[in-house]
């Protein structure tokens, strides 16, 4: 046995996590489950129109329901300069209404009682008088001249709130002019929302000394300290923020929602511990929404296949606010990854967005900030032009990929690509998938008149923001921390500044450390989320904790090592420059029996440090990563369609990832079985319809379509590994890889069925109505 | 989403309930497995000031099969139907159904009682019972009555049974042999009410021409509805393809559907013709001994 | 949803309690609760059992799935009254002391967990499916758990998970009596 096969739990062992100890005896510890003595409860009133003015709110029959101690009104926090916040793209969101509802769901006043069962009770007893306003749903209305202006209360003349453009769109319009092919599509990606299984929630309390303790659900604990700062006025040192375990967030709660505010004020004006736990309807009406984009989209090419250029037109739908979840300079996210895996000498991309009366929207759903709409778009259309071109949609793609050899590669839209080798990927899900013998089963089915697909999807993410040159969250930069302590004995406590929902954080960093430390990550302590303890960062969201904490983690072990090195050498009785780091150990140069593990020397740090040594031996390091890294993949399925009834059945899906070095590759593939059923379910299944009233038709699980385990295809994976050339162990973030490649996969699947038909799009999520459709219009004919 | 409060009762004797009910004039509502019900009162759309709990009342589960019929009581657990040697072998229509109701685990609770006498069109079990010509047993302060399933759905959520009465009993017509019968459910995914639903039974006779035949139709309407033109054109018909065709036709016209996130009417009315046609091959294919 | 703003509330009287008997992990409890306390709230707000979660308030979800008498329901979609009487098992009673369930060793080998919010509710329903079909085709297990939702894993390592199970429930732990 070599010493680094002894190190258990080091970097690429698929071993068990460490926090299913508690998970699976039912002893995880949620923020439902934080139980504090005297805890009051808080419940909310919510809009049943989406715009309306409210002529009177009345109180005292709710404060009439036994065990109803206060109900919270916008007027109560206009008192205190409460009733508006700002959102994460310094725009302003209502806590609560003082004048006007702008959406279906809107929190419209705070019922706290002592128990939930009376806290409802108030609910339905607090009076709203509400006169209807004419409601604004489509954002293309929404910016026609005399739509009501919803927003006058900033200045607004008009329902547009930004124009965001990036790309040479002269030379774009000049390329697509002289491209032989060009093919242009209207895509709609619908509002969908992340429907973690937990809601959105919180306990507030505020001790005796003044300070206030929330435990929340929050996968960006320390932004939302600073936050609450700002906002409060309350010095940053008087609070605390603590994430527990989160039942999943996808994106989902990274923002600050109205809920949060009103139970740290209910916990403030009453003096006792408020908790707030969202039910799953106001979960569906009022936050956690994602995509809502628009796309117009054109794409050139050469009568031979070769892409000439890319132009992009968006509208951005956002809801009465935006507070979308996107680095600061960036309003339409990472959008401009658009142009994908293709070697595009340019491209043109522009986003305007609008206020319509529907809740804010624009948080990521498993995604790196718009990175789903782009590689659906780029996607879809590469696989359109194929049909056009009467080209093999596989052919076309390794015809045009970004070489292995050009990397790193500068795109048209700015972005410098890491690594990639994007024909491996597709080349090995051809082979898993049998692809050449499926297009002859193809070929065939369609002669008997059978509706089969195939369609590939070869997309390129962006992720692990991020360099803090470019990208910041109000200000705040997007580095991330860890700081790892080892103890006397060689066991190691680490906190970092990220915070895991699921993704195994407790299990993969103490991998990265035991690597890094030569110490058994059964050794190894991981702790997120307390903002009392945890080094300052960004959160854990956009695929980001890998890149940044990972990251970071092991350099501060290497500035550990700098140091453990000396001391080894002092024990060792050598010089510092005799010491090498090998096998896990530190080890007088062509010398390896003559050896100190980190254990020793940890105990010596504490027992017998040299002369002018500090002792200890610990080290914190805030990890500002030179670029951001780009995972890759391809993913091909086939579909069968019952013509009759437009249903589509996923038969195979092949999904080949590339994310660089895997730290664990059973969590991995989970990650990857978990992305590919939230890119099927919007592709499928899921969307968030408002009626022409505002009305939101999917306000619960009846309506609100999850996958269960019969709907969700049976996914077969495979992986290529390229490392990313600057992170420090050459990983790259994989958690959102298959949301945001699955879907065009499976859409050119459809398509790719229905070409007799002649259809090139059909908007999302293909509901059997919408297949049987096309396929029924053409029969009829 | 917590419900309001209320009185509740937990009767022995199915006429200890029928006293409650009576009792408390439209107040109260049953509690059987309380599968819907529950979820109204959480929603606040239901605020009975009452609840009369039956599960405490011996005797109202179980399946039997009589001389001239297959009895079934109220308070069976819709998965039960599935595990029922009986039903799978002689009924599968509702073996069929009850791999449909919900997802299993509401089906362990929820109860046939229940799923036929709570109105909402979008339940499986009332469009098997109108194809299988079913009638309830309805106990009242004034006796027992029984209700025939096609008498029995007036409009969304409104029944003939009266608030002061229990449904206790369902009675299902003997299935002779030639008997073949069927349920089929398009949904979006497990635990959805259905796009559209189709239950039938047919007798094949001795000639191989259809003696008999009823057709059900599952959430196509304000109830679920009994194809009556569809179901009496299949007689004396030998169920050729385009008997099948034409049968789907006359059900789509008995349906009503409204448009919802499932589709628009029209689709909705071409679903109910694509598997009435399927859902009488299946039925078919059991009256001659397939699977 | 609409959400409907016409529905007047009864003018609430004084709420209605009950004394139920329940024996909850082979615990035997006495305990009078409101009438309207739903199942899920006496374990977890009652009897501090937190393990069982509520995800969906409309019996969609299952992440509050406990046995009652041997068989899975929704506790977020029953009374607390309705149990008088019954057993009832949550995933705090699935270990015996430190030893493990076959079904929780198995969705920990499997990796047929990650944020940890569906899975004790998942795990009850296998448990109860196994007890119906010890030996389950990929299929049925599917089915079988499709009254639960899990939005991390795709679903594919908790039929694994399953399977496992369904292995070691067959054969005899090694060592044990």
């Amino acid at each position: 046995m070599t010493p680094a096969e002894a190190l258990h739990g080091g970097i690429g062992q698929s071993i068990p996590r460490k926090e299913d100890a508690r998970f699976i005896r039912g002893k995880g510890n949620y923020v439902d489950d934080v139980d504090l003595p005297g805890t009051l409860f808080l419940d909310l009133v919510r809009s049943p129109y989406a715009h309306a003015k409210i002529t009177a709110l009345r109180k005292e029959k709710a404060l009439a329901v036994p065990g109803v101690l206060a109900v919270i009104t916008g007027a109560d926090l206009a008192a205190a300069k409460l009733a508006w916040m700002p959102t994460l793209m310094s725009d302003t969101q209502m806590v609560l209404p003082t004048d006007e509802v702008m959406f279906q769901g809107q929190e419209v006043a705070g019922v706290v009682a002592t128990d939930r069962y009376a806290a409802a009770d108030g609910v339905a007893a607090v009076e709203v008088d509400y006169e209807p306003l004419p409601v604004v749903v489509d954002p293309f209305r929404a910016l026609e001249p005399g739509a009501p202006v919803l927003r006058a209360d900033k200045g607004k003349k008009d329902n547009h709130i930004w124009h965001w453009e990036v790309g040479d769109k002269a030379a774009t319009e000049k390329a697509l002019k002289e491209s032989a092919v060009v093919i242009k599509e209207r895509l709609y990606i619908p509002r969908i929302h992340v429907s973690s299984i937990e809601t959105c929630g919180c306990v507030a309390q505020v001790d005796a000394m003044g300070k206030l303790t929330v435990w929340m659900t929050t996968q960006a604990p320390h932004a939302i300290r600073t936050v609450f700062a700002l906002v409060s006025g309350l010095p940053e040192n008087q609070i605390r923020i603590i994430s527990p375990d989160i039942g999943g967030g996808f994106g989902g709660k990274v923002p600050v929602y109205p809920g949060y505010v009103i139970a740290v004020v209910a916990a403030l004006t009453t003096g006792q511990p408020v908790k707030w736990v969202e039910d799953r309807t106001g979960n569906l009406t009022a936050d956690s929404f994602a995509r809502d984009y628009h796309i117009e989209a054109e794409l050139g090419a050469t009568k031979d296949g070769k892409l000439t250029a890319l132009r992009v037109k968006t509208l951005a739908d956002h809801g009465y606010t935006d507070a979308a979840a996107n680095p600061s300079k960036f309003p339409a996210g990472l959008f401009h990854i658009i142009t994908g895996s293709y070697p595009f000498a340019t491209a043109f991309v522009e986003v305007d967005a609008a206020y319509t009366n529907k809740p804010p929207g624009g948080i990521a759903y498993r995604c790196s900030f718009r990175v789903t709409e782009a590689a659906y778009t780029i996607e879809r259309l590469v696989d359109n032009m194929a049909h056009q071109l009467k080209m093999d949609p596989a052919e076309l793609r390794l015809k045009n990929f970004i070489p292995p050899e050009a990397f790193p590669f500068q795109s048209a839209l700015g972005w410098t690509y890491d690594s990639g080798n994007y024909g491996g990927a597709l080349k090995k899900a051809m082979e898993m998938i049998g692809y050449d013998a499926l297009r002859k089963e193809q070929a065939e089915k369609r002669r008997r008149g059978e509706l089969m697909g195939i369609g590939i999807s070869s997309f390129t993410e962006i992720v692990g923001a991020g360099p803090a040159k470019q990208f910041d969250i109000l200000g705040l930069k997007m580095f991330d921390s860890a700081e790892v302590r080892i103890h006397p004995t060689g066991k190691v406590l680490a906190r970092l500044g990220t915070k895991s929902q699921g993704q195994g954080h407790e299990t993969t960093y103490a991998q990265i450390l035991a690597e890094e430390l030569g110490i058994s990550s059964d050794y190894i302590t991981i702790e997120e989320g307390d903002t009392d303890t945890a080094p300052y960062g960004l959160g854990t969201y956009a695929s980001r904790s890998t890149p940044t904490s990972g990251a970071a983690a092991a350099v501060a072990a290497r500035k550990i090592r700098q140091k453990a090195a000396r001391i080894a050498a002092h024990l060792l009785e050598v010089s510092p420059d005799d010491i090498e780091w090998k096998d896990h150990k530190f080890q007088v140069k062509g010398v390896p029996d003559k050896s100190k593990t980190m254990a020793e020397v940890a105990f010596a740090a504490y027992t017998n440090p040299p002369e002018g040594e500090e002792a200890g031996l610990e080290a914190v390091d805030y990890y500002n990563p030179p670029n951001l890294t780009f995972p890759f993949g391809s993913y091909i399925c086939v579909v069968d369609i019952d013509k009759e009834t437009g249903q589509v059945k996923v038969r195979r899906f092949v999904a080949v990832d590339d994310c660089g070095v895997i730290i664990n590759p059973m969590i991995v593939e989970g990650q990857i079985h978990g992305g590919l059923t939230m890119g099927f379910a919007p592709a499928m299944m899921e969307e968030i319809p408002y009626d022409a009233e505002g009305n939101n038709r999917a306000g619960s699980f009846l309506e609100y379509l999850l996958p269960t385990a019969v709907e969700t295809p049976k996914w077969e994976t495979g992986k290529t590994t390229t490392p990313s050339p600057h992170h420090p162990f050459g990983a790259k973030g994989v958690g959102e890889s298959a949301t945001v490649g699955a879907p065009a996969a499976i859409v050119n699947a459809v398509l790719d069925a229905l070409e007799p038909y002649g259809v090139t799009n059909i908007d999302i999520p293909l509901s059997a109505h919408k297949v049987w459709k096309v396929i029924h219009s053409k029969d009829a004919a | 989403m917590y419900p309001p409060n209320f009185e509740y009762y937990a009767p022995k004797t199915v006429q200890e309930a029928i006293g409650l009910l009576d009792q408390h004039q439209g107040e109260a509502k049953v509690l059987a497995g309380g599968q819907s019900l529950i979820g109204m009162m959480k929603l606040r759309l239901a605020q009975p000031a009452a609840l009369i709990d039956i599960n405490r009342i011996p005797d109202l589960a179980y399946i039997r099969e009589e001389e001239a019929a297959l009895v079934i009581g109220a308070l069976t657990r819709t998965a039960e139907l599935g595990r029922s040697d009986v039903i799978r072998g002689r009924y599968p229509i509702l073996s069929d159904a009850s791999a449909e109701i919900a997802d299993p685990t509401v089906r362990n609770w929820g109860t046939v009682g229940g799923n036929l006498s709570h109105g909402d069109p979008g339940n499986d079990l009332p469009a098997c019972m109108l194809a299988l010509g079913a009638e309830y047993r309805a106990e009242g302060p004034k006796g027992a009555r029984m209700i025939p399933a096609r008498q029995f759905y007036q409009d969304s959520f409104v029944t003939a049974l009266q608030s002061n009465e229990v449904l206790t009993q369902v009675r299902i017509p003997r299935a002779g042999p030639g008997t073949g019968s069927a349920y089929s459910k398009m949904e979006r995914k497990v635990g959805d009410f259905a796009t559209a639903a189709v239950a039938v039974q047919l007798k094949v006779g001795k000639g191989g021409s259809i003696d008999a035949a009823g057709i059900g139709l599952t959430n196509v309407g304000p109830t679920a509805i009994f194809a009556a033109a569809a179901s009496e054109f299949l007689t004396g018909k030998t169920g050729s393809d385009s008997d099948l065709k034409r049968a789907g036709e006359l059900a789509a016209d008995a349906s009503r559907p409204f448009p919802d996130n499932r589709g628009p009417v029209e689709f909705k009315k071409d679903m109910v013709r694509v598997w009435t046609r399927r859902t009488i091959a299946h039925a078919l294919g059991r009256a001659k001994g397939g699977p | 949803m609409a959400i409907d703003a016409a529905e007047v509330p009864r003018t609430p009287g004084p709420v209605t309690t009950r004394t139920i008997h329940v024996t909850v992990n082979g615990v035997s409890h006495t305990s009078t609760v409101q009438n309207r306390m739903l199942l899920v709230s006496y374990l977890r707000e009652r009897l501090r059992l937190t393990g069982t979660h509520i995800g969906c308030d409309t019996a969609h979800c299952g992440a509050c799935t406990v046995l009652v008498d041997g068989i899975p329901v929704k506790s977020c979609n029953l009374f607390a009254v309705q149990v008088d009487g019954r057993k009832v098992q949550t995933v705090e009673g699935l270990a015996s002391g430190a030893t493990l369930h076959p079904i929780q060793e198995a969705f920990h080998e499997e990796h047929g967990l990650q944020c940890g919010y569906c899975t004790p509710g998942m795990m009850l329903a296998s448990v109860a499916l196994l007890a119906h079909n010890p030996n389950p085709t990929e299929d049925e297990i599917r089915r079988g758990i499709s009254g639960n939702l899990c939005r991390c894993t795709g679903y594919v390592n908790i039929v694994r998970a399953i399977q496992h199970a369904a292995q070691k429930m067959q054969t005899p732990a090694k060592g044990g009596p």
